[in-house]
């Protein structure tokens, strides 16, 4: 107590993250109900190792580790990485993913605060590029697919890789509906017709739409209790909603509607975890509702034309190298001199 | 009902006014030594006019104005001058100012006073004259002489804002002098928008201090063209700038003067003291000052000038437990470094700080550029963005993001999550600007004087030359002249010729003439003078050589 003010808010890096992640359990638990268990082996997985190489990067560079290891933000990191990889995937997957995503993209670059892209989505990067196969492998929906796993055959496939007799991994897998559904319309399948096929829902994918929905409740919750403000989410899906909708409009066969692109991939995880972390994006009003412009465009034009399953990874790393011109851009006018520009 | 504008940002932190608003102001009672600063003011310190020993009378003034921003300082009580020197003042630096250290002698005797019926006769000069020997000055913290703002000459000033939002938790010393001594500030307005001119005066007090509002408005009534506004409690919604923006909508840029924009504003302790001062004579000898947190019975005392911090304290009961004492508010109050400094015409508040009011501050993390900060910045800056210039010590990014414009209101660090000390960073940024500023001054002043001698010893040269080049000319016109000699000569040559002649005439004479007490001198002398010569030689090559390695502009 030397300086004013003596006073401050009880507010802590910690407490905000674990808004954060408090926010996406919504979304988890209904990922639970529709996929089974799998998932939380997943977040178990990806807390530890995030946990374990954050204390070793703290160790190594010399920080205090209790401080930083409380910061909640490494699991943060954890979570939405586990939550944009398939949950029955090899062990090894996320822990390599989460590695990478802490080690290099975060401490590599200084830490927290310091990493230009975001941590998570540069996992996500490395781990498609490298691991292609693993990767598409999402498990289908209850009900669908020839059949369920139950929890120790998914636990038995995480570790062992062994699946129980009878079954492949094509059986009980699948790709996702927006990987559905363009490599249906590369087959020259007609959109009508599939989405009719059975994993597709009311508004996306059975069950991933479910999903999508909780993530957009945690993310009214962090709204709501602010955490983070509207620009980047609401422009965000303002923008994918437009362009969508106006590329549907001009061909309903070739471009699915608005709210698929709403409801599928990570639009709504995206819009109110990713691209919302406050340390790669823009900190003016501004800059902020750009930066989502940006990301919205990038990723309906990579879903449509890349050669990615989604593109909310690709469009958030894309738009994150833009944060500090954004920034120096978009300086608002201060107190007293609005006229000055 | 008007329309009241907001400002962007600004924060609710808890308010703890009630522990010390409860009570009505006490008179602290008479310390036993009074250690006035001479210099509680913005400008000029105040120049000594009494000796040690010296027996002086309440009100009697012990400092008088020097300079042009200035103020008076006063006797606070009748009694002996018994020191004068440097004493720890109420100041975060901690360093020792010139005081004058007075022990009462119990009689609280006045000395004449001028108390003035009439005052609308006095001639405007007048009244600012007499505010500044009674040494009023801005009492909401700024402490810049009053007198000094009371002009209307240049600008028309609209409106005059009367100040009593008292935005800073803890603090209520303006809130019990409008409850008690609503009238006298209402006629201290009176006085101020009599000297500017002004058309109406508007008073914002935050709506959390409901018995001042009623009070003030049940003076208001029998004034014309006074309006009590009850404003939103938000801080800093008791800045000057701030209040102004939510009464008349207009923005204050830093660097800019209000009544540039047809306003002017002062504290509510302000327009009591001046009319304290005009209508009875009383010079600004006590005040007004909230003792809260960690004592028995938190409460307002008018406290002299002067009067030891410790002493004031102890009336209102000593806890254990006490880390430190705060002036001011806990927002923008400043630590003080001895108990033993006196009470300063600044001195609003004094919080005594426990561990358990203020606990020690959490480690801090980095910055996640989550912009609260910002979100709070009654400034509308980017605090994120400042905090990482500062730290980098890129000033002139600071300088561009408009580091200045900070009123250092403390909003951003208050809200921020990993606990950055953020205004610490731009009061260091800021200091570390005015050093660079203030150095590239004095280099500026050395290179211009330098400049300035060569250029006179050069032009002195060339006017001798000149002057001699003409009397040779005035000689040779004087002689017939022989044109025919010489047809193909231009005049200028000629004269030019001659001017080379003159100096080399002169460097001729320099050259025969010599020192003559050099002359007829012994051996011994003429060794001692040949290696003083060798060091001076000696000390000009050292000389030169550093001056050649110093970069040039």
């Amino acid at each position: 107590m030397l300086f004013s003010p003596y006073i401050t808010k009880p507010d802590s890096v910690s407490k905000i993250m674990l808004q954060v992640l408090f926010a996406l359990i919504p979304g988890i638990a209904i990922y639970v109900w529709f996929y089974g268990p799998a998932i939380l082996v997943s977040l178990l997985l990806a807390s530890l190792t995030a946990l374990s190489t954050e204390a070793l990067m703290l160790k190594l560079r010399e920080r205090p580790i209790a401080p930083f290891l409380k910061d909640n933000s490494a699991l943060l990191t954890a979570w939405l990485l586990a939550l944009s990889i398939p949950p029955l995937a090899p062990w090894w997957l996320i822990v390599v993913g989460t590695m990478f995503a802490i080690a290099i993209a975060k401490h590599l670059y200084g830490g927290l605060g310091s990493n230009p892209f975001n941590p998570a989505m540069i996992g996500y990067a490395v781990l498609i590029i490298s691991f292609p196969s693993q990767m598409t492998h999402w498990l289908a929906p209850g009900g669908l697919g020839s059949a369920g796993l139950d929890f120790q055959s998914q636990l038995n496939y995480i570790f062992r890789g062994a699946l129980p007799d009878g079954l492949t991994l094509d059986g009980v897998t699948m790709a996702t509906p927006l990987d559905t559904l363009k490599t249906q319309l590369h087959m020259n399948g007609q959109m009508k017709s599939i989405l009719e096929m059975p994993i597709y829902g009311r508004l996306a994918g059975v069950g991933s739409e479910w999903v999508s929905l909780g993530f957009l409740l945690g993310g009214i919750y962090l709204y709501a209790r602010r955490i983070i403000g509207w620009h980047i989410p609401a422009i965000f899906l303002i923008t994918l909603f437009a362009i969508s909708g106006v590329f549907h409009l001009m061909d309903p066969a070739r471009y699915a509607g608005p709210l698929f692109q709403w409801f599928s991939g990570a639009s709504m995880l995206g819009a109110f975890f990713i691209l919302t972390d406050p340390i790669t994006s823009p900190t003016t009003p501004k800059g902020r509702m750009i930066f989502a412009f940006g990301a919205a465009i990038l990723t309906f034009l990579i879903r449509v034309y890349g050669g990615f399953p989604d593109g909310v990874a690709f469009a958030t790393l894309l738009m994150n190298i833009c944060v500090p011109l954004i920034d120096a851009w978009t300086q608002p006018a201060v107190f007293g001199r609005k006229d000055e520009r | 009902m008007r329309k009241l504008h907001t400002f962007h940002g600004g924060v609710h932190p808890a308010t703890c006014k009630t522990q010390s608003n409860g009570s009505p102001i006490a008179k602290a009672k008479l310390p036993s030594k009074l250690v006035i600063p001479l210099r509680q003011h913005v400008g000029h310190s105040a120049r000594t006019t009494v000796e040690v020993g010296e027996r002086v009378r309440k009100g009697q003034i012990i400092g008088q104005a020097d300079g042009h921003v200035s103020s008076a300082v006063h006797a606070s009580t009748s009694g002996t001058i018994s020191a004068i020197g440097m004493q720890p003042v109420a100041h975060p630096s901690g360093l020792p100012e010139p005081c004058i250290t007075l022990i009462p002698d119990g009689l609280d005797e006045w000395m004449e006073l001028e108390p003035c019926e009439d005052w609308k006769a006095v001639p405007h000069s007048e009244l600012r004259h007499r505010l500044r020997n009674a040494g009023v000055v801005g009492l909401g913290g700024a402490v810049f002489p009053s007198d000094m703002k009371l002009y209307a000459h240049k600008h028309k000033i609209k409106t005059l804002v009367l100040n009593g939002a008292e935005c800073e938790p803890y603090i209520t010393c303006d809130d019990l002098l409008m409850r008690e001594r609503a009238e006298e500030v209402l006629k201290g307005a009176e006085l101020m928008r009599e000297l500017l001119y002004a058309d109406e005066v508007l008073i914002g007090i935050e709506d959390n201090k409901p018995e001042a509002i009623a009070a003030m408005r049940d003076a208001a009534g029998k004034h014309s063209g006074m309006e009590v506004i009850a404003v939103p409690t938000i801080y800093p919604g008791g800045g000057a700038k701030q209040l102004i923006r939510v009464l008349t909508g207009i923005e204050v840029a830093a660097g800019v003067r209000s009544t540039d924009l047809g306003v002017q504003c002062f504290n509510v302790g302000t327009a009591y003291s001046a009319w304290r001062a005009i209508r009875f004579g009383e010079p600004l000898i006590s005040r007004i000052v909230t003792v809260t947190g960690n004592v028995e019975s938190p409460q307002n005392f008018e406290a002299l000038i002067g009067m030891p911090i410790a002493e004031l304290i102890a009336q209102a009961g000593n806890l254990p437990g006490t880390t430190g004492l705060i002036m001011g508010g806990p927002m923008m109050g400043v630590l003080l470094p001895s108990d033993k400094a006196g009470v300063v015409k600044a001195t609003n508040c004094i919080i005594a700080a426990s561990d358990a009011l203020f606990p020690p501050p959490r480690p801090v993390l980095p910055c996640i550029r989550c912009t609260r900060c910002a979100d709070a910045c009654p400034a509308e800056l980017q605090p994120q963005d400042l905090y990482w210039f500062a730290r980098a010590k890129n000033f002139t990014k600071a300088e561009e993001y408009h580091l200045f414009d900070c009123i250092e209101c403390g909003a951003c660090s208050y809200v921020c999550p990993s606990n950055i000390p953020l205004v610490q960073y731009y009061r260091f940024a800021k200091s570390e600007i005015w050093a660079q500023q203030a150095g590239q001054k004095a280099a500026d002043a050395a290179r211009e004087r330098h400049e300035f001698r060569e250029s006179r010893l050069e032009r002195d040269k060339r006017e001798k030359a000149e002057k001699l080049a003409a009397k040779e000319k005035a000689a040779a016109r004087s002689e017939p002249a022989p044109v025919s000699d010489k047809p193909d000569t231009k005049p200028q040559d000629e004269i030019a010729r001659k001017i080379q002649a003159a100096i080399d005439q002169a460097k001729a004479q320099a050259a025969e003439v010599k020192p003559k007490n050099t002359e007829q001198l012994t051996p011994q002398q003429m060794a001692e003078i040949a290696e003083i010569e060798a060091r001076r030689a000696r000390i000009r090559e050292i000389a030169q050589a550093s001056t050649d390695a110093q970069p040039r502009e």
